[in-house]
């Protein structure tokens, strides 16, 4: 029998999931046009193992393939990660890298909504934990690069590892910004001839920066869309950029500006995208804000002084691991029961 | 702009809620009908929450229109009444409107179509007190009519110092439902009327009309007849968002008052009264009338939507097909959509519950689509008016873990459904909450009965213990005697154990009456450890303590324990005049006592939790 409410409000889990996934387009079209084809390949190779590999998880596990499958949810998992790797990396390692985040991440952790840690960044911590040489080797902006590659030469690099006659990969490479100014700094270069090279735009890397607006466009219709609290990406985002700000100003030559850091790496994409997975993260308002403070306080930590160029990803799952304990201790006070009652105060 | 213009309308939003499609406009094109007089009514006698209605007919009997045909049962209950002239042709179980589908009582009135009344007299209220005032409203099966049917008469009195606050509750929140709209707008005066009834019998300070925007026209209906009212009466517009309409919802918006579970509403200065309710009041104070009718919005998948003022226990049937009901509908709802249920049959009597009637189909109410996995999104949360945490409960439910469930506050859910119906994933979060709860009360009840047996048993022990323990102080008593009468005859040396002996004894018997003592103030239940009662007594038959005397004593403390022998001794007589049998009823009949003082201690517990819950819930 039907029991009330007999009325729902028609926003289904794909709708939501879809509306992320297109959220991410700007982003996307931006990368493509900055840095070639291989972006879309990597996104269409981890599209394609997530979704299988969901459908097979879901088979194993007795489950209904095709709702599952067509939920959204795997497939926002690939773009994530596919957007977190260098787009010239090696095609089995994408492939891996998805199927292990849907399979293990995911799927071992009871499916969609039960999982402890984000899957992407699960996927894309594997890797770079494995596979630190390759998943170093980004490809630098076209335009930027000693030479150019063409998409032919992306496709076969990414499939074959061959490339063209007369192109070796160190001349189509480079750091990323991040990674530049650390590895630099170490050199003990200083600030403004870092910041000379070519590979630095306005405020962050060329192209770089383009696409962290980008994600900061999407970020912004997801916020106008109510389906990501707007606690999160500001939280995140304001420590982060705090702890920057607090570094510059101490020292300028040595610490980069608060905008340099929104602007470069996973910044923009943590802070709309990752950190507010609703799954892996607090629930309650103030656990949120929280988490998020942590996350932006460990990403700056472990891009200055730890030992990984970026470090959003590594904060996310560390993040993750403590949102039930977060969710624990920050449950609000329910209705009529806040402490002191509020008074009506005269009214007439 | 001055401020008593700004006051017209302050309030104080509560945290949530949603905005479902109102419906509403389907039902309003239309004034208020009388209902149809059907051939038969079914009038349950279950309409209020509390005891079910005692049944004052019989089959055969003649009935009056507005005769009371079944009285309160206790205090948290209300009377019926025939709702029009005829004939009583069946009493007992039937199908009422209630989502289990169970039988309940019922009085079935064959009407003679003549809708005689009964004689009737007017009730000089305004110089009755307020105990007659509250049993004449129960008398006319006053209870709130917004749904949840609250005896109104529990309501009234009580606040001796006056009541700061009543509130009205004219938000009519669901969707569909249009019965107290229609309402203000044709019979506004009459409710203001009843409003200064209740004002007055409250002496309430300030009263408060809350209802929601998209109701402008009973919002003018009631502003004019405010106008020549001499009390003070506002009529606040709130915004058009469900739960408002909720009781405490609407105290919250009106005087920025939260009213935690568990708690009631008075204790805080407000009273609340539906304005239907209100209506019913003035009808019965100044018209003698019961309360054998009420309106009832049909709509949905009817040929004419509207209200109705259908009399209580009207087939649900006679009102569909005199709305016009249409072939595909496929089920019918009873209140509204976002709290009400579809009716177990179509063959049940309208109760006083029933402000609305929604004709289901396909079309109109779309199956809903497969549940998905939480991904704890939080929009239950942000609807949630209760300011749960709904994806949490959701969890611990599905998970069984019900205590957690509790201690996050699962029975300050209201089930006003505003979780589900934002939901995503399409989870049907009130159920959850509903199997949650209800799984908390069955083990509470299993927990009740196993405690129940336990002290049952632990009684048994301890009247075993008791015998027992009586019997050997009959035999010491007797093999005491047998010494005396033997120390009497002889020598000085054995009086003087005598007196030892008798002394060693009341040393005993003080000890058994401090043992007594202690065990009176402890449970009644808890079984007498046996050593410490039976020691002394083998202590004064096998060892006579050397040590004095009767002397010793206080004579305070040895009056007392003379007097406690003396009440023990007869007590002893009077049971050893009594026969096995005897003994054994004697026993039953005490163990009786305690299970019926036991029961009924439960009974007040469970009515006073039921009451409480009903206040809670919606008005």
């Amino acid at each position: 029998m039907n029991t009330s409410p007999f009325f729902i409000k028609p926003t289904p889990l794909q709708v939501v999931m879809f509306k992320v996934a297109a959220a991410l387009v700007p982003a996307i079209v931006v990368y493509a046009w900055s840095f070639g084809i291989g972006i879309l390949v990597q996104i269409a190779l981890a599209t394609a193992t997530a979704l299988a590999t969901e459908a097979f998880c879901l088979k194993l596990r007795g489950y209904p393939i095709k709702p599952f499958v067509t939920d959204g949810s795997a497939i926002v998992t690939a773009w994530l990660m596919a957007l977190s790797f260098p787009p010239l990396a090696p095609w089995w390692m994408i492939v891996v890298a998805a199927a292990l985040s849907i399979s293990l991440a995911k799927h071992m952790y009871g499916g969609l909504g039960q999982n402890t840690f984000n899957p992407a960044m699960v996927g894309f911590a594997i890797m770079i934990v494995s596979f630190p040489a390759q998943m170093s080797r980004w490809a630098a902006p076209l335009g930027v690069a000693p030479q150019s590659m063409d998409w032919s030469a992306q496709l076969s690099w990414i499939f074959s590892g061959q490339l063209p006659a007369g192109l070796t990969f160190d001349a189509v490479a480079s750091a990323t910004p991040l990674d530049t100014v650390k590895t630099q700094l170490m050199q003990h270069a200083s600030m403004s001839n870092i910041f000379h090279e070519p590979l630095f735009g306005m405020i962050g890397g060329v192209g770089t920066e383009w696409i962290t607006a980008a994600y900061l466009l999407g970020g912004l219709y997801l916020l106008w869309q109510k389906l990501i609290p707007w606690q999160i990406p500001v939280t995140f985002l304001a420590v982060l950029g705090g702890m920057a700000g607090i570094f510059h100003l101490v020292d300028p030559t040595h610490y980069t500006s608060p905008m340099f850091h929104w602007f470069s790496g996973a910044a923009m994409l943590g802070a709309f995208f990752i950190v507010t997975d609703p799954v892996t993260g607090p629930t309650t308002p103030l656990g949120r804000v929280i988490f998020a403070a942590l996350i932006g306080l460990l990403t700056y930590l472990i891009r200055v002084f730890g030992g990984y160029p970026d470090g959003v990803a590594f904060a996310v799952l560390i993040m993750n691991l403590a949102a039930p304990f977060i969710d624990q201790y920050t449950q609000p006070a329910v209705f009529g029961r806040k402490g002191k009652q509020k008074n009506a105060g005269a009214k007439s | 702009m001055n401020a008593r213009a700004e006051l017209a309308n302050n309030f104080f939003p509560f945290h949530g809620g949603v905005h479902p499609p109102e419906h509403k406009n389907e039902s309003t094109g239309t004034p208020i009908v009388a209902g149809p007089i059907p051939k038969q009514l079914v009038v349950p006698l279950h309409q209020s929450i509390g005891n079910i209605a005692k049944s004052l007919v019989a089959v055969g009997d003649l009935v009056l229109k507005g005769q009371m045909i079944a009285a309160a049962d206790g205090s948290v209950s209300a009377a019926v009444h025939a709702p029009t002239s005829g004939k009583v042709v069946a009493v007992g179980p039937q199908l009422v409107p209630h989502p289990s589908g169970l039988l309940e009582h019922c009085i079935t009135i064959e009407s003679d179509g003549e809708d005689r009344w009964i004689e009737r007299n007017r009730f000089d209220w305004r110089n009755a007190d307020g105990r007659a005032i509250r049993d004449y409203l129960r008398d006319m099966g006053v209870v709130g009519l917004g749904g949840a049917v609250f005896p109104s008469h529990l309501k009234i009195g009580g606040a001796k110092e006056g009541l700061d606050t009543l509130v009205i509750n004219a938000a009519e929140c669901e969707p569909f439902i249009t019965c107290d709209d229609m309402l203000m707008r044709e019979r506004a005066v009459q409710i203001v009327e009843g409003i200064k009834i209740v004002q007055q019998l409250l002496q309430a300070r300030q009263v408060l009309i809350g209802v929601e925007d998209n109701k402008p026209e009973a919002v003018d209906a009631m502003r004019a007849a405010i106008a020549v009212c001499e009390f003070p009466i506002q009529v606040v517009v709130v915004p058009t968002l469900y739960p408002s309409g909720g009781a405490k919802q609407l105290i919250k918006l009106l005087t920025n008052k939260e009213v935690p579970s568990g708690v009631r509403s008075t204790d805080l200065g407000v009273q609340c009264f539906n304005v239907a309710t209100i209506y019913t009041i003035y009808r019965a104070m100044e018209h003698a009338e019961p309360v054998i009718s009420r309106v009832v919005t049909l709509t949905g998948n009817v040929e004419r939507p509207g209200n109705v003022e259908a009399l209580i226990g009207t087939p649900i049937d006679d009102l569909l097909a005199f709305a016009g009901n249409k072939a595909d509908s496929d089920a019918y709802i009873y209140g509204g959509p976002m709290m009400g249920f579809e009716i177990p049959g179509t063959d049940v009597g309208l109760s006083k519950a029933g402000n609305c009637i929604i004709a289901k189909s396909g079309a109109l109410f779309p199956p809903k689509p497969v549940e998905m996995p939480c991904i704890r999104c939080g929009k239950c949360a942000d609807a949630c008016p209760a300011e749960l945490q709904p994806m949490d409960l959701y969890w611990f439910g599905k998970s069984k873990n019900f205590g957690k469930a509790q201690e996050r506050n699962l029975f300050d859910c209201i089930e006003c459904g505003a979780c589900a119906y934002v939901c995503p994933s399409n989870i049907q979060l009130v159920d959850y909450f509903r199997f949650s709860k209800s799984e908390i009360w069955s083990a509470e009840k299993l927990k009740k009965s196993a405690d129940q047996a336990r002290e049952r048993h632990e009684f048994r022990i301890f009247r075993e213990e008791r015998e027992k323990r009586e019997k050997a102080e009959r035999l010491a008593a007797k093999a005491a005697q047998k010494h005396d009468a033997a120390a009497a005859s002889s020598d000085p040396a054995d009086a003087e154990r005598a007196a030892k002996i008798k002394a060693a004894m009341e040393r005993a018997a003080a000890k058994k009456v401090e043992a007594a003592a202690a065990q009176a103030g402890a449970d009644p239940l808890t079984p007498v450890d046996p050593d410490a009662v039976s020691v002394p007594v083998s202590e004064a038959v096998a060892a006579p303590a050397p040590e004095p005397v009767v002397s010793q004593l206080d004579p305070e403390k040895a009056e007392r324990i003379r007097l406690a022998m003396e009440k023990r001794a007869a007590e002893k007589a009077a049971l050893d005049a009594l026969s096995p049998e005897e003994k054994a009823a004697r026993d039953a009949e005490k163990k009786a006592k305690i299970e019926a003082a036991m029961a009924a201690a439960a009974a007040r517990k469970a009515e006073k939790a039921a009451a409480q819950a009903q206040q809670d819930k919606s008005e």
